[in-house]
């Protein structure tokens, strides 16, 4: 088990060093790019190099600039020189972190609950209309699936409240419109996963014991058949954190994504390639946690890593 | 016995004997892979209806755009934001473009883009998959870690920076796309790779003094090809949604260029006032997704019969 | 002679597919007896192991339905039992062995645990006396450390380790009688023996009756006192160890014992396989169904179905050659070496 965190915990720390890299060269050896243009304010310029030390050579400008994200400093903005990519965090993050972990919840929660009652009702009319919000769920992007129920939940039928972010009912729309994919897809794979494992050999064994129908259902066939669920978490994270990009500006929730959004409108390059190093980084921590915690589930792993 | 009793006479008893010729000559007429494939999606029809409405959609990009009076970026300050009607069939956006020559000029980019992006992508993927597979060793290992780091950075982070760097447009698009799009596909050949190269029919082949190329090639792309079909058209949706999400956060494809994407940003923008204007390419959105994801569905299970029923 | 425990009458299972109707077991009685084991043998799809399902309803219905015929078990008819009634029945009264135990134990849930599911649900029975017993069973399996397994998962056990678990899973409720499909298929020869002698040893010490399901004559002859010879979904002949082997009536038992090799065979003896494959169930053929097999077959096999001809009071066999009319042939020997007229 530690061999298998600790491999897991290696592979993050060189994919996150390989993506900070990455954007420093990007960034130094961009043409036209942010440290080439003439319309740069003086302070702007001169942040930048104070954080990127540019009259050093750029080996060294490499080293300061690891310095400075070991030690949690991402930049700043250059179209508002004032700004640093810190300030934009504390104030933005929790939002959005909010915004993903209630879509992830509601997505994993109703996407088993859904994929579970399909595939106990297989080939019947509860099915049919499960596989359909499914297949549905599975081919509308969520700023679409956001804007549609935006528009008829909040502008047609004023059930809910359009935007903003200000308690319980205004997280509803956002959460279900990031999540809606991804409980389409867990619901989905679930099903698939249910209608497989029922066909197992070991599901006979259980009840050849004779044990209830509600046991051998929720101990031996649910059980199993999250397995690959919990497989496809990782990726899932990422897809619906990387959504609250969209999702955010539509909904004007002061999160991440909505100043994501304004900088790149912005052409606002330093606080874009700040806040991708730090998005980045912390979506494959989010990652390797779900890989670690994949492997505390399945004992296969837990033993196999020993 | 519950069966009526006749007389029975001694000549029934003579000995015959066996009959084996005849017990086997019940089975089917044999098809080859290919027609046994296109009987099964002839058969699926949601796979079928799905392929003839993606040849509809395509034939419409080609087309339509050619066939009306309207330009795509011609803008007309008296009809603005109009509904459907005779003389808009899909009505106009808010600069008064008309959205039928818009939605086709849009699905010109976005189904170039999501096909040129898979297929790259599998191009690259089954080749250095296919190298890797075959000769294991040191050029697996670099090339496995390497998928490993990509594969931990979420796809939309790369793509942001691509685009930041390379600036918007189709080129940069696909440039993103296929910069994460192959390992994918590396992965999944090469396990197959892996898995054939121990069979017969490939060491036959080396017997025979094939070179290794015209071996994966000749001898182990043809028996994964169905598969690799299937994942082309899998991968299509994805790079579609990209192009979506990308060009509605501003980096994509930038207007008055019309892709689905940029259509659909300026749809949610006109919300309240014209929701028409986000429903029109909302709708070629998910139907050419979702014909895509059934017709990937339909291969699958044309292709691997042990998968049928699952979906 | 000891009480009947188990009686099958007139059994009829199939299944409804896209394809239509399979008949899988059409046909059949047979009845086990206190403290016995009883073998049957047969190719794959048989019908074998559907029969043997079907005493605990373990077959998927729907799909499968009963058509006829009836189950009893203590005097009561397993077929129009529901599935609460069924749970009663399952793991302590009757219980079943499965083919493959790398597939046949839940791979999230430790031995233990497994072991003692058969328990959830019944009442009398302390936590701490549950542990025992499971404990204990494991020990009489011939588990080493059975406290530790006791804590392991079924993927860091090997094969035969696994194929014990499920001999604990299925002696730990006590059954009157032990289904066992297959149970050494899957296993190594040196292995497969130890399971047998654990298996009769077993029976031996708990009085339990055991119904051996095997495509192996060899597994037949060393561990049964009765056995039942299925084909194309029915009762080919059945009778008493020595009358199957040794006064051999039906020419597919026959051409099974032709074809295995025992270390006596004879260097005369050539071993001979038995041309073709089974029937289709689809279409079950009008005839008998190893007629287009068998090389004896005579005009009426093709055309009508056997009449069971009693042979002892043990020896059944439903073939033609038994018929009065028919030629009198020497089934162990070939056509050939008859003769052919």
């Amino acid at each position: 088990m530690t061999k298998y965190i600790l491999k897991r915990v290696g592979i993050s720390l060189i994919t996150i060093f390989v993506l900070v890299t990455v954007v420093f060269f990007l960034a130094r050896l961009m043409p036209g790019g942010p440290f080439n243009d003439p319309k740069l304010s003086e302070t702007a310029r001169e942040n930048l190099s104070a954080y990127y030390g540019f009259d050093k050579p750029i080996f060294e400008q490499y080293i300061t600039y690891l310095k400075n994200i070991l030690s949690f400093d991402f930049g700043f903005s250059t179209k508002y020189p004032s700004r640093t990519v810190n300030d934009l965090l504390a104030g933005s993050f929790p939002y959005s972190v909010d915004l993903g972990v209630r879509a992830l919840c509601f997505a994993i929660s109703f996407g088993l609950v859904f994929g579970i009652i399909s595939a106990l009702n297989r080939g019947n009319k509860i099915d049919l209309i499960f596989v359909i919000i499914a297949v549905i769920g599975t081919s509308v992007p969520d700023f679409i699936m956001g804007a549609i129920l935006q528009y008829f939940f909040a502008i047609e039928w004023g059930l809910l409240p359009i935007a903003e972010y200000k308690g319980f009912a205004y997280t509803i729309l956002p959460s279900v419109g990031l999540g809606f994919y991804t409980m389409a897809s867990v619901s989905r794979i679930m099903r698939a996963s249910m209608l497989e494992v029922v066909q197992q050999d070991y599901i006979k064994t259980a009840r050849s014991k004779g044990i209830s129908r509600f046991r051998v259902t929720w101990k031996h066939q649910i059980r199993n058949a999250i397995m690959p669920v919990i497989t496809i978490l990782g990726p899932t994270v990422a897809a619906v954190l990387t959504g609250t990009f969209v999702i955010e500006s539509l909904f004007a929730i002061p999160g991440m994504g909505k100043y994501y959004v304004e900088s790149v409108q912005n052409n606002d390059y330093s606080l874009i390639l700040g806040m991708t190093v730090f998005y980045g980084t912390f979506l494959v921590l989010c990652n390797m946690i779900v890989d670690i915690l994949y492997g505390i589930v399945d004992p296969r792993i837990r033993i196999a890593g020993k | 016995m519950s069966e009526i009793k006749t007389e029975l006479t001694k000549e029934q008893f003579e000995i015959v004997g066996k009959n084996i010729e005849k017990m086997e000559s019940i089975s089917r007429p044999s098809l080859t892979f290919w027609q046994e494939a296109w009987r099964r999606i002839r058969s699926n029809r949601a796979a079928f209806f799905s392929l003839i409405l993606l040849i509809i959609y395509v034939l419409l990009a080609i087309f339509a755009p050619m066939l009306s009076k309207y330009g795509f970026d011609q803008q007309d300050a008296y009809a603005m934001k109009q509904g459907l009607s005779l003389e808009h069939w899909l009505g106009t956006d808010s600069l008064g473009r008309d959205l039928w020559v818009r939605v086709w000029m849009g699905a010109r980019v976005s189904l170039t883009i999501g096909l040129l992006a898979a297929v790259i992508n599998s191009v690259i993927g089954t080749i250095l998959g296919g190298f890797c597979g075959y000769y294991g060793g040191k050029l697996d290992m670099v090339v496995m870690r390497i998928i490993d780091v990509i594969y931990g950075i979420p796809s939309l982070i790369v793509c942001i920076l691509v685009m930041v760097v390379l600036g918007s447009g189709v080129q940069s698009l696909i440039i993103a796309m296929v910069l994460v799009g192959w390992t994918g596909t590396c992965r999944f050949t090469r396990g197959e790779v892996y898995r054939l190269k121990e069979q017969e029919f490939v060491l036959a082949a080396q017997v025979m003094g094939e070179p290794v190329f015209t071996i994966i090639l000749r001898e182990i792309i043809p028996n994964i090809m169905g598969l690799l079909i299937t994942n082309l058209t899998m991968a299509i949706p994805g790079a579609i949604f990209q192009e979506a999400f990308l060009s509605y956060i501003g980096l994509g494809i930038s207007p008055p260029q019309a892709s689905w994407g940029v259509l659909a940003k300026e749809g949610t923008k006109m919300l309240q006032v014209a929701p028409h204007i986000l429903y029109v390419p909302a709708f070629f959105i998910c139907t050419t997704v979702l014909a895509l994801n059934q017709l990937g569905n339909g291969l699958r299970d044309a292709f691997d019969p042990r998968l049928r029923g699952t979906e | 002679m000891a009480d009947n425990i188990l009686e099958i009458k007139n059994l009829t299972f199939s299944f409804r597919t896209y394809g239509g109707v399979v008949k899988s077991v059409r046909d059949v009685s047979f009845d086990v007896r206190e403290g016995e084991i009883l073998g049957i043998v047969g190719e794959s799809g048989c019908g074998k192991s559907v029969t043997s399902q079907c005493i605990l309803r373990l077959n998927p219905e729907p799909p499968g339905f009963f058509e006829g015929g009836s189950i009893l078990y203590k005097g009561e008819d397993i077929v129009k039992k529901s599935d609460k009634e069924m749970r009663k029945i399952r793991g302590t009264e009757i219980s079943f062995i499965f083919q493959d135990p790398m597939t046949s134990l839940n791979p999230t849930m430790t031995i233990g645990k497994q072991i003692e599911e058969i328990f959830v649900g019944r009442k009398g029975i302390s936590k701490a006396e549950i542990k025992e017993r499971t404990i204990e069973i494991l020990k009489l399996v011939g588990i080493n450390e059975p406290e530790r397994r006791y804590k392991q998962y079924p993927h860091e056990l090997s094969g035969g380790m696994k194929q014990r678990v499920m001999i604990a899973i299925a002696l730990v409720g006590k059954p009157n009688i032990i289904i066992a499909d297959e149970p050494t298929t899957s296993l190594d020869v040196t292995i497969e023996a130890q399971i047998l002698d654990l298996l009769k040893d077993l029976q031996h010490k708990m009085k339990t009756s055991i119904i051996l399901i095997t495509h192996d004559l060899g597994v037949i002859a060393k561990m049964c006192d009765r056995v039942l010879v299925m084909y194309g979904g029915k009762v080919a002949e059945k009778g008493t160890v020595d009358e199957i082997f040794y006064e051999t009536a039906h020419p597919y038992t026959a051409g099974l014992i032709k074809s295995i090799a025992t270390l006596d065979t004879a260097k005369e003896h050539k071993l001979v396989p038995i041309d073709g494959t089974p029937p289709d169930l689809f279409s079950p053929p009008a005839g008998c169904p190893f007629a287009a097999r068998c090389e004896f077959a005579m005009k009426i096999c093709y055309e009508r179905q056997p009449e069971e001809h009693q042979l002892s009071p043990e020896h059944m066999c439903a073939c033609w050659l038994q018929h009065p009319y028919a030629p009198k042939v020497d089934i162990m020997k070939g056509m050939e070496q008859e003769g052919k007229a």
